[in-house]
């Protein structure tokens, strides 16, 4: 598959496409602009990072969450409901033995309705291709240095299912808030690229 | 290809390269797997993708050891399959 995504012959391509769509009546002018606009608008890593916090302070909801992710999170007013139709979350959780880490080998697939746009990293061949065959040799490159006896799962996005890792909770964080919990989670986190 | 799978199977993925679009990743052609739980059902993408109408099917995540892929390394990679590309491997084969 192509890692290039930002070829000025295939925009060009989309944009033809798009006026005959307009031409003939199927779209309204700017309406797919439009559709974009209102599918991220609810997109976004502080999503993920209020899942976390809620299911680092609330072990019920841990648990919902793992078995049901997209039933959980209806309890903190969030959905997979953003786009054409409900996508599956499947969440994944950090342990002291096992550390998991998400790709999309195939294309970028990500829930982007819940957490927003991937980062282009994410979208790289060089991720995509490498993580699958030596993730602790990535994991490493991006500052995350695991215990040589934690596991590691990676989840390749190959079909249906969207995924989201839930991070272990940082020691010494007991007195925080849930907000406060939520302030600590990254991105690369909820991808598994970072520790939280 | 029998449609009683069950979570805990081991089941070997196709290893065909197929002429059109297709969701078994290269790597993980003709690899035995452990099915790790059912992902919904849904119509395949092979077939949605060549404008064909096809029936929903279950897909499974699919748990493969790095070894069996690639022929070294420690970790586990979970791939979503539709039911399709997997064939049972019994016990005492």
């Amino acid at each position: 598959m192509s890692g290039e995504h930002g070829s000025s012959v295939i925009a060009a391509r989309v944009r033809h496409v798009e006026a005959l769509l307009e031409a003939r009546g199927l779209l309204d002018a700017g309406e797919i602009d439009t559709r974009i606009d209102e599918f991220l608008a609810g997109g976004s890593p502080a999503n993920g990072a209020r899942i976390v916090a809620r299911a680092w302070v609330d072990p019920g909801f841990a648990e919902r969450l793992l078995a049901d992710a997209n039933t959980a999170i209806r309890e903190v007013g969030l959905s997979m409901a953003g786009g054409l139709q409900e996508q599956r979350l499947k969440v994944v959780a950090n342990t002291a033995a096992e550390h998991n880490v998400v790709v999309c080998t195939l294309c970028s697939c990500y829930p982007i309705a819940l957490l927003g746009p991937s980062p282009s990293w994410y979208k790289s061949e060089a991720y995509r291709s490498r993580v699958v065959r030596d993730p602790r040799g990535v994991l490493v490159e991006f500052g995350l240095e695991l215990p040589a006896d934690t596991r590691i799962a990676v989840w390749d996005a190959s079909a249906e299912s969207r995924y989201m890792v839930l991070p272990r909770r940082p020691a010494g964080t007991g007195s925080l808030s849930e907000t406060e919990l939520a302030g600590l989670v990254t991105r690369k986190g909820l991808i598994g690229t970072a520790a939280v | 290809m029998g449609t009683d799978l069950v979570p805990g199977d081991r089941v070997r993925t196709r290893a065909t390269d197929p002429a059109g679009h297709t969701r078994l990743p290269r790597y993980a052609r003709g690899a035995v797997g452990v099915l790790v739980e059912r992902a919904g059902r849904h119509p395949l993408a092979d077939d949605r993708a060549r404008g064909v109408a096809a029936e929903p099917q279950p897909v499974w995540h699919v748990r493969f050891a790095a070894a069996e892929l690639f022929g070294a390394g420690d970790h586990t990679v979970t791939v979503e399959l539709w039911q399709e590309y997997l064939t049972r491997v019994e016990e005492d084969a």
